[in-house]
């Protein structure tokens, strides 16, 4: 059966890693490429690449170190941020990237899922979604989450899905940074709404055991992702896939080939 | 020299990259001299069969192919390229393969009972039958598999199964034509073995 897969996320900012990153062992701790090399030797099933750069030339630099990742890391990359076009997908595919991950870009333009996955497959097509709880209703934001565009999340995801995307990404903002367990309500409610798709759980991640929460909660989740729990070398994420294994979790554990 | 066969289907970059990686000299080509000049080659692809099919024959690259498969030199095919070396594929019609091993391409939903389609992710290989391109692996590994569709075909010439539902074919060979379902070059270190493996397969050839 597929393994429940561990995902850290990489904030990609003119070339460098942004947000605290905090490991002895690597000699350039804001390098995408050296953090992308530990996290994959660790463990790590896949890589998130974010740029949230918006300059010309802060995406050219983004370009190149992705290449340069690419070439050096084999595991599934996916890649997000600033993805409104079709030419968008082409030029971070070109670049090595596996999966595109859509979020405001697809909330302007719906149809950006539909081209996609037309052109490139559903598989490479990910839905990543803002999610805030704004009267007891669960709403996407849009903008890194600072605008609230009124829509339910469960039917946006549900069209979504239906447009063509191939995996959703749920980032509770209500959970993100307080680092204090997964929002497993949202996630069940992501699952029940689109049982067919991968789901991702991003946002909340605090400790292991939060990781097994997660998975012993809602069954039906994929893959949890997080940033800073791993960036900081709080959680190394072999030790948590050894516990996750410990606690019935199915993990790939690499073999260790001498 | 390794030829990875380019006739248009999919991105070729992490390929050529984890070849690179392994130490094999590869090159990228749609060249039809070139493949009958290479000591290995591999057939690679995304996307649907049927169109990969047809750009085969209509570039005549699935002749090369074949003719490439019948002096006796390794070929590998990879996911889609692996389902490309059965005779045929029911995927959105009926559709004919290269033929160099027995056995059709299915729909994994048949059999998976409400199992999520695509089959997307890392999965244990059961090997069957060790040796070959696999033969460096050692305890478990696991792939990384991205596909809808399926190898039927008789057991002799499956070397690994993966469990989704039911057993589903991984890696396959005879004689001389070797296949994987799951991207090697995606599957971290026990991917970049098997393509090492081929690698070390195809040098041994040109002694």
């Amino acid at each position: 059966m597929l393994t429940k897969r561990i995902i850290p996320c990489l904030d990609v900012r003119y070339g460098r890693v942004v947000k605290g990153v905090n490991f002895q062992n690597l000699s350039d701790i804001a390098s995408p490429v050296d953090l992308a090399r530990h996290y994959s030797s660790s463990g790590a099933d896949e890589l998130v690449f974010y740029d949230i750069t918006a300059s010309a030339e802060g995406r050219k630099l983004f370009s190149d170190i992705l290449t340069e990742t690419a070439a050096n890391v084999f595991i599934p990359l996916t890649v997000g941020g600033g993805i409104n076009t079709t030419e968008d997908f082409e030029r971070v595919l070109n670049c090595g990237a596996d999966k595109v991950s859509v979020n405001s870009g697809a909330i302007r333009r719906p149809e950006l899922i539909r081209e996609a996955s037309r052109l490139y497959g559903s598989q490479c097509v990910v839905l990543s979604v803002d999610i805030k709880r704004v009267g007891g209703v669960f709403r996407v934001f849009s903008k890194g989450g600072r605008e609230d565009t009124g829509m339910e999340a469960m039917e946006w995801i549900r069209r979504g899905a239906d447009l063509g995307a191939g995996e959703i990404v749920v980032n509770s903002i209500d959970t993100d940074g307080v680092k204090n367990g997964f929002d497993i309500e949202m996630l069940q409610a992501v699952c029940d709404t689109v049982p067919e798709l991968p789901v991702i759980a991003s946002g909340g991640a605090g400790s292991i055991e939060d990781f097994i929460a997660l998975f012993r909660q809602v069954p039906r989740i994929d893959a949890g992702l997080a940033a800073s729990v791993f960036h900081s070398g709080q959680i190394p994420i072999d030790v948590l896939k050894r516990h996750l294994r410990e606690d019935g979790v199915n993990v790939r554990i690499q073999e260790a080939f001498e | 020299m390794i030829t990875i066969v380019d006739y248009g289907v999919g991105n070729l970059f992490s390929l050529g990259c984890s070849l690179k990686k392994v130490g094999a000299p590869c090159r990228i080509s749609p060249d039809p001299e070139l493949i009958a000049s290479s000591e290995g080659l591999i057939l690679p692809g995304v996307g649907a069969f049927g169109d990969a099919a047809d750009k085969l024959r209509d570039t005549g690259l699935g002749e090369s192919v074949r003719e490439y498969a019948a002096s006796g030199r390794p070929l590998l095919g990879i996911c889609l390229g692996m389902q490309l070396l059965f005779e045929d594929s029911w995927e959105f019609g009926h559709h004919t393969g290269l033929g160099l091993i027995p056995g059709s391409v299915r729909s994994l939903a048949e059999r998976t009972q409400g199992l999520k389609i695509p089959h997307m992710g890392w999965n244990r290989l059961d090997i069957t039958r060790g040796g070959g391109i696999l033969g460096s692996l050692r305890g478990e590994n696991y792939m990384y598999f991205v596909h809808s569709f399926y190898a039927d075909c008789p057991d002799e010439y499956v070397t690994s199964y993966t469990e989704y539902g039911f057993p589903v074919t991984a890696s396959v060979q005879k004689d001389n034509v070797y296949g994987c379902q799951f991207h090697p070059e995606k599957s971290s270190e026990s991917g970049l073995r098997i393509l090492a493996e081929f690698c070390d397969i195809v040098r041994k050839g040109e002694l």
